[in-house]
């Protein structure tokens, strides 16, 4: 487990660009943290660093968005969905496809249908700040994405 | 079934069972399964209501985005077999833009240039609309939806689905100013642009605010003042880009035309920009099949056919911006 602090929401989107320059073909991320916790901002970041030039907007109520970078970037938001029956009818498992990125918020909801190597990353409220302060709790699980957490460290000496 | 753009013959809707009862409505991006299932008894169901058969039809239109991939094939493959096999012209719809068509069903006289508002849970668009095809988008929201905001914050508070009619109702006995809840993106610079994100972590915070000091959180306060904060952004954008592009109307579309506060805020300062406000009812705010009818007419008396080789378009953008 792997934790940075940030101090706010625009140094949350600037973390996450900077994973965005260097993931690879293939990523998943997977998204937790509650409401207003900053899921989508981590996203705009992440599309950032992945040469997006659209503006990325919450996927919420229509599930995924995808955005064209150096990668292809999906990004879902399992928020509204509650059954198993639900998400097997987005076909998700089409989409982790080895060759785009894929960013899943409440990911947590349905860990089980995601596959094992992802890098899991937890916003949650920095008690110790102020209303805007968390703290941004990465998970690496599987080989790769241990390597991919640690050049992304490398980079983000705040 | 829409008659020359104008009249419905009839529009069903699949009604997708509890899934979509939680929602409040439609959810068309889920179930792309069971849009396959469901699609033939849908177009027999339509025709049957309508008293047309199949032959009788001289056109067809289909959304091809934006949304889910999935389930916009199911519609652009079933709407170009039919074409085919009936050999009718086919045309193809953004779905944004089939809301604003919503308007052509209402029997008001519809006049260009105007502006549409589209304010639903997925999106928050500000649309200038010289004539039929030529559209421009003027601003979206850059985060979150106004829709999701209002579904985002009943779920903090408990509210169940749906959501926002749940916070209309309280803050009708509230009062709007007693949180004062930020109004984002309001100078010139932003244009027409929207972000709600920083108002629902406002609120989120507020909320957390009052229980950590053990204080019962006023509901109709602050759903009030929440709603008011969303409906001041709204209006005050409208009407910006009402003055700046002199419109005549303003077509609100989307499940949040829904909600009478943002409708009254509405038409009070649309009257004094001397634009009239025209609002679909319900059943034709959401999504629905007679506004791509509708929109689909347009299109064909304009010659905008779509190729045989149509796809489906997950972003589709309503004018390349």
């Amino acid at each position: 487990m792997f934790i940075w602090k940030s101090a706010s929401s625009a140094q949350t989107r600037e973390i996450a660009r900077r994973l965005g320059e260097i993931v690879s073909a293939g990523t998943v991320l997977a998204l937790d943290g509650e409401l207003g916790a900053g899921k989508t901002v981590f996203a705009q970041g992440v599309a950032l660093g992945l040469g997006v030039e659209e503006q990325v907007t919450s996927p919420s109520f229509v599930l995924m968005h995808i955005y064209q970078g150096r990668l292809l970037f999906y990004h879902f938001d399992f928020y509204r969905l509650d059954e198993e029956a639900e998400l097997d009818s987005l076909g998700l498992e089409e989409y982790f496809d080895g060759e785009s990125v894929v960013l899943v918020e409440w990911a947590g909801k349905f860990s089980d249908a995601l596959p094992p190597t992802r890098l899991e990353i937890t916003i949650v409220l920095d008690e110790t700040g102020d209303e805007d302060a968390r703290l941004l709790c990465v998970n690496p699980r599987g080989d790769l994405m241990s390597v991919i957490l640690e050049e992304w460290s490398r980079r983000c000496c705040f | 079934m829409v008659l020359n753009g104008r009249r419905i013959l009839s529009n069903v809707i699949s009604s997708q069972d509890d899934l979509h009862r939680r929602f409040g409505g439609v959810v068309p991006e889920i179930a792309s399964r069971r849009h396959l299932e469901m699609i033939n008894p849908i177009i027999d169901e339509a025709l049957a209501r309508a008293g047309v058969a199949l032959t009788e039809l001289e056109a067809i239109g289909v959304s091809y985005g934006p949304g889910l991939v999935g389930s916009l094939l199911v519609g652009v493959s079933t709407a170009k077999a039919l074409a085919y096999a009936l050999d009718v012209p086919l045309m193809a719809v953004n779905h944004l833009e089939g809301h604003i068509y919503a308007n052509f069903l209402t029997g008001v006289v519809i006049v260009f240039p105007l502006l549409c508002l589209v304010v639903s849970g997925g999106h928050t668009s500000l649309i200038y609309m010289q004539n039929h095809g030529e559209l421009t988008v003027l601003g979206r929201t850059r985060d979150d939806a106004a829709g999701e905001v209002f579904d985002k914050v009943a779920r903090a508070l408990s509210l169940g689905f749906p959501g926002g009619p749940a916070i209309a109702k309280l803050a009708q006995g509230g009062d709007a100013v007693a949180f004062s809840f930020p109004r984002a993106l309001m100078g010139e610079e932003w244009q027409m642009d929207f972000s709600f994100s920083g108002l629902k972590t406002a609120v989120l915070n507020s909320i957390r605010r009052e229980k950590e000091q053990g204080r019962q959180v006023k509901l109709e306060d602050l759903c009030a003042s929440f709603q008011a904060a969303v409906v001041d952004v709204l209006v005050e954008k409208t009407a910006l880009a009402a003055r700046r592009y002199a419109v005549r109307q303003l077509l609100l579309a989307g499940g949040v035309a829904a909600n009478s506060e943002l409708r009254r805020s509405m038409f009070c300062r649309m009257e004094e920009e001397g634009v009239e406000v025209i609002v679909p009812p319900p059943q034709l705010c959401t999504d629905n099949g007679a506004m791509i009818g509708a929109a689909a007419y347009f299109a064909l008396r304009r010659g905008r056919l779509a190729e045989p080789t149509l796809n489906a378009v997950a972003n589709l953008m309503i004018d390349g911006a």
